[in-house]
């Protein structure tokens, strides 16, 4: 034990006086000199990318631990993807324990940054944006982590995604915050899996703003408990632009929060308006499904002390224009499909401070044989789970 | 100075002491050599003859890269033989490496473009791309990739302008890599049963053991064969390396490999996870019966970085592999009940 903690010693003394600084300038063959960079660097190196633009023709990729990209700020170092010819993405990410941060990725041809199987990973101020405004030609996803544990997105910036622009999935302790999304399909997605925090983000003029879904047929499923609070959620509006195929191609234009199938999701204190189908909804995984572990009903999501401004004045879902006619015109701020499975008590609970217009819809069942209905929702114990706590170095490094 | 002088003549040496043989150091030591002349691979490098204990093979159904030319090499050192695996690659001992040679014919002569090798080091397989130099007498090293502008024509006698790309270090690890290890793929036993290839392995001490009952996949342009074996084969070479659950894209839930029975991770009804635009106006991977509304085939079928697969290494479509996937997906019965 007392080798082992000298050699530890030894090592973390060794560590911060090995790492070095690797700049890369704006110029000509910048892909050959930035990757170049991105293969040199060793575990605790910083790759310092300088201002200015860099036209790229290819994917970049990072797949050493412990390095730190950093740019001169989100509008200063711009990677530009406008002339790419090959790769899925604009920056790939496989290794753990990488820093984003400072810097812009425009109009990737595929994803914009996706990090996979890439541990503690920071993104930090960091822009990503298909210029040319919203377009289903655009890049599916902005800032796209999937299959990894403890990630942090802060004050990042996405605009323009044909999918989702902070889409977070497969993956375990996730902390969204302080993000802007706007003029995206979907603003902020949470996809099968579990412990998450979006919290403080604005999501606005996507078509929707913030997702949390769990989906069938995937390696994983979501373990739920996420939380959605104090997100400025306004003015949704942005018709749906994604490719037919996608599941975000059916989320009604003017859905603020979207809760699909997913389980333990608290709801609060967000502020929400002008989503012109609905401020929150809430639904079961509505299409059909081969994969016999999956759950396609939301439970216990919890919704209390939001402020609801304007909602549900141009529904945009199947049969929503002739429910609002039915209901004078507009739709209660929260909109439920009230599909529960037989037996179970209501999916969704929380404060009893909005309207809720609920469907009684069976699963699998069309719109036709829905049976609206306006509900208040009951107070049910309090759901509690521990804090999103990530380790320091991030937080740190998030500074 | 005496310390580089020194390392030169060690260098010298290992070549010199050896003739017509591989310099093992350069596969094993823990530099990126600079020269594809460095590991002397081949004894004569304008026409690529191979040296000593280089065994040349091919696939019987090989991945598709823009309608290249490949040649390869499996390198085993002295006295090292390759364990049989009747599912996985065969086992190569530290030490071995495989040299792969992409070109074009010119004028009717095979003109090489680059050369990746993967070598097997102690610290497992590294894998590293070189590109000729303009009069192929040797290749240099490229660890960011490149790009290089090629003509060419296809087999149907289209002819093609396109910028062929040369992967970058980390792009050669998302295909080769295996749950985080870069492995070889192409060299698993039912891919090399063919005309002879482990029989002459086996008969020159370079493999262990071959079981009368080795695999063997079909080949993907065999008339003869049943069309479900050849597309198979063709999908798992061509997309099994990432869609399988230990590959980069396990997340997607789709598993291309041949030994997958569960239909859905095969694609068939299984709706996309992250394709985006990738799916264009299709729900499902595959609908058996109906290719047109299969986002398998839209995929091969497109050439736009942000939809086509793979992913990397394409700048063609392979027609021949998409009417292949066509006749395969039209002869699956329709399940009008799913649509």
């Amino acid at each position: 034990m007392l080798r082992f903690c000298a050699l530890a010693a030894v090592l973390a003394a060794a560590g911060p006086a090995l790492a070095k600084d690797i700049t890369v300038e704006a110029g000509p063959d910048a892909q050959e000199r930035l990757q170049t960079a991105l293969l040199d660097a060793k575990p605790g190196d910083t790759v310092r990318i300088g201002a200015g633009r860099f036209e790229l023709t290819d994917g970049l990729s990072l797949d050493v631990n412990g390095v730190t990209v950093r740019g001169a700020g989100p509008d200063k170092t711009v990677l530009s993807f406008r002339g790419q010819l090959g790769a899925g993405e604009g920056l790939l990410v496989t290794s753990d324990d990488v820093v984003l941060r400072d810097f812009a990725v425009e109009d990737s041809k595929g994803d914009g940054i996706k990090s996979k199987g890439a541990d503690r990973i920071v993104y930090k101020n960091v822009r990503v944006e298909w210029t040319g405004g919203p377009k289903a030609s655009n890049g599916a996803y902005g800032v796209y982590p999937v299959e990894s544990s403890d990630i942090l997105i802060d004050g990042v910036t996405v605009s323009g995604a044909s999918d989702a622009g902070i889409y977070v999935g497969q993956s375990n302790r996730i902390i969204v915050r302080n993000s802007v999304a706007k003029y995206n399909v979907a603003g902020i997605e949470i996809e099968n899996r579990g412990y998450a925090e979006v919290t403080n983000n604005l999501a606005t003029h996507n078509t929707g703003g913030i997702l949390v879904f769990d989906l069938p047929a995937l390696p994983r499923h979501g373990a739920g408990f996420v939380t959605v609070s104090g997100n400025k959620v306004i003015d949704n509006d942005t018709p749906n632009f994604a490719p037919p195929g996608n599941t975000v191609a059916t989320v009604p234009t003017g859905t603020g929060v979207l809760v699909m199938a997913e389980n333990d999701v608290n709801i609060f204190d967000n502020d929400l308006s002008g989503n012109g189908t609905a401020n929150i909804m809430v639904v079961a995984y509505r299409q059909s499904f081969e994969d016999k572990s999956y759950d396609p009903y939301p439970r216990n999501v919890r919704i209390s002390g939001n402020k609801h401004g304007r909602a549900g004045f141009a529904p945009a879902m199947p049969g929503g224009k002739e429910l609002a006619q039915a209901l004078g015109g507009t739709l209660p701020p929260i909109f439920w499909d009230g599909t529960v499975e037989s037996g179970k008590g209501p999916a969704v609970n929380g404060s009893r401070d909005a309207p809720v217009l609920t469907l009684n819809l069976a699963l699998g069942a069309g719109i036709e044989t829905a049976r609206p209905q306006l509900v208040t929702l009951t107070e049910a114990v309090p759901i509690a789970w521990p804090a999103v706590r990530l380790p320091p170095a991030m937080e740190a490094a998030a500074k | 100075m005496k310390v580089l002088l020194g390392a030169a003549a060690l260098f010298v040496a290992a070549l010199l002491g050896r003739p017509g043989g591989v310099n093992d150091a350069a596969i094993t030591g823990a530099g990126w050599p600079a020269h594809l002349s460095d590991y002397a691979f081949f004894t004569d490098l304008k026409t690529r003859a191979p040296a000593q204990r280089l065994m040349p093979y091919n696939l019987e159904t090989p991945l598709f890269s823009d309608y290249a030319e490949k040649e390869r090499y499996i390198y085993l050192p002295e006295g090292a033989r390759a364990k049989y695996d009747a599912d996985k690659p065969l086992d190569l001992p530290v030490g071995a490496a495989l040299v792969k040679t992409f070109g074009y014919r010119v004028n009717g002569a095979f003109k090489p473009l680059e050369t990746r090798v993967l070598l097997h080091r102690a610290s497992g397989w590294a894998a590293i791309p070189y590109v000729w130099n303009a009069e192929g007498t040797d290749a240099d090293i490229k660890r960011a990739g490149t790009r290089l502008p090629v003509t060419f024509t296809d087999p149907s006698g289209e002819t093609h302008r396109i910028s062929y790309a040369v992967p970058n270090q980390n792009q050669c690890k998302d295909c080769h890599a295996l749950a985080g290890e870069v492995t070889p793929i192409g060299i698993k036993a039912r891919y090399l049963n063919h005309a002879g290839q482990l029989e002459k392995l086996l008969a020159g001490g370079m493999l262990d053991r071959l079981p009368a009952d080795a695999p063997k996949v079909a080949r993907w342009d065999d008339k003869a064969a049943p069309v479900d074996a050849r597309a198979r084969a063709w999908l798992e070479i061509n997309c099994a390396h990432c869609h399988n659950p230990q590959g980069a894209a396990s997340n997607s839930g789709l598993f291309l490999d041949l030994a997958r029975t569960d239909p859905e991770q095969r694609g068939l009804f299984k709706r996309p996870t992250a394709a985006g635009r990738g799916a264009g106006t299709r729900d499902f991977d595959i609908v058996p019966g109906d290719p047109q509304a299969s986002i398998l085939l839209y995929r091969m079928e497109s050439t736009d970085p942000g939809i086509a697969m793979p992913e990397l290494g394409r700048a063609t479509v392979h027609k021949e592999g998409v009417a292949l996937i066509r006749e395969w997906i039209e002869s699956m019965p329709k399940s009008p009940d799913r649509r």
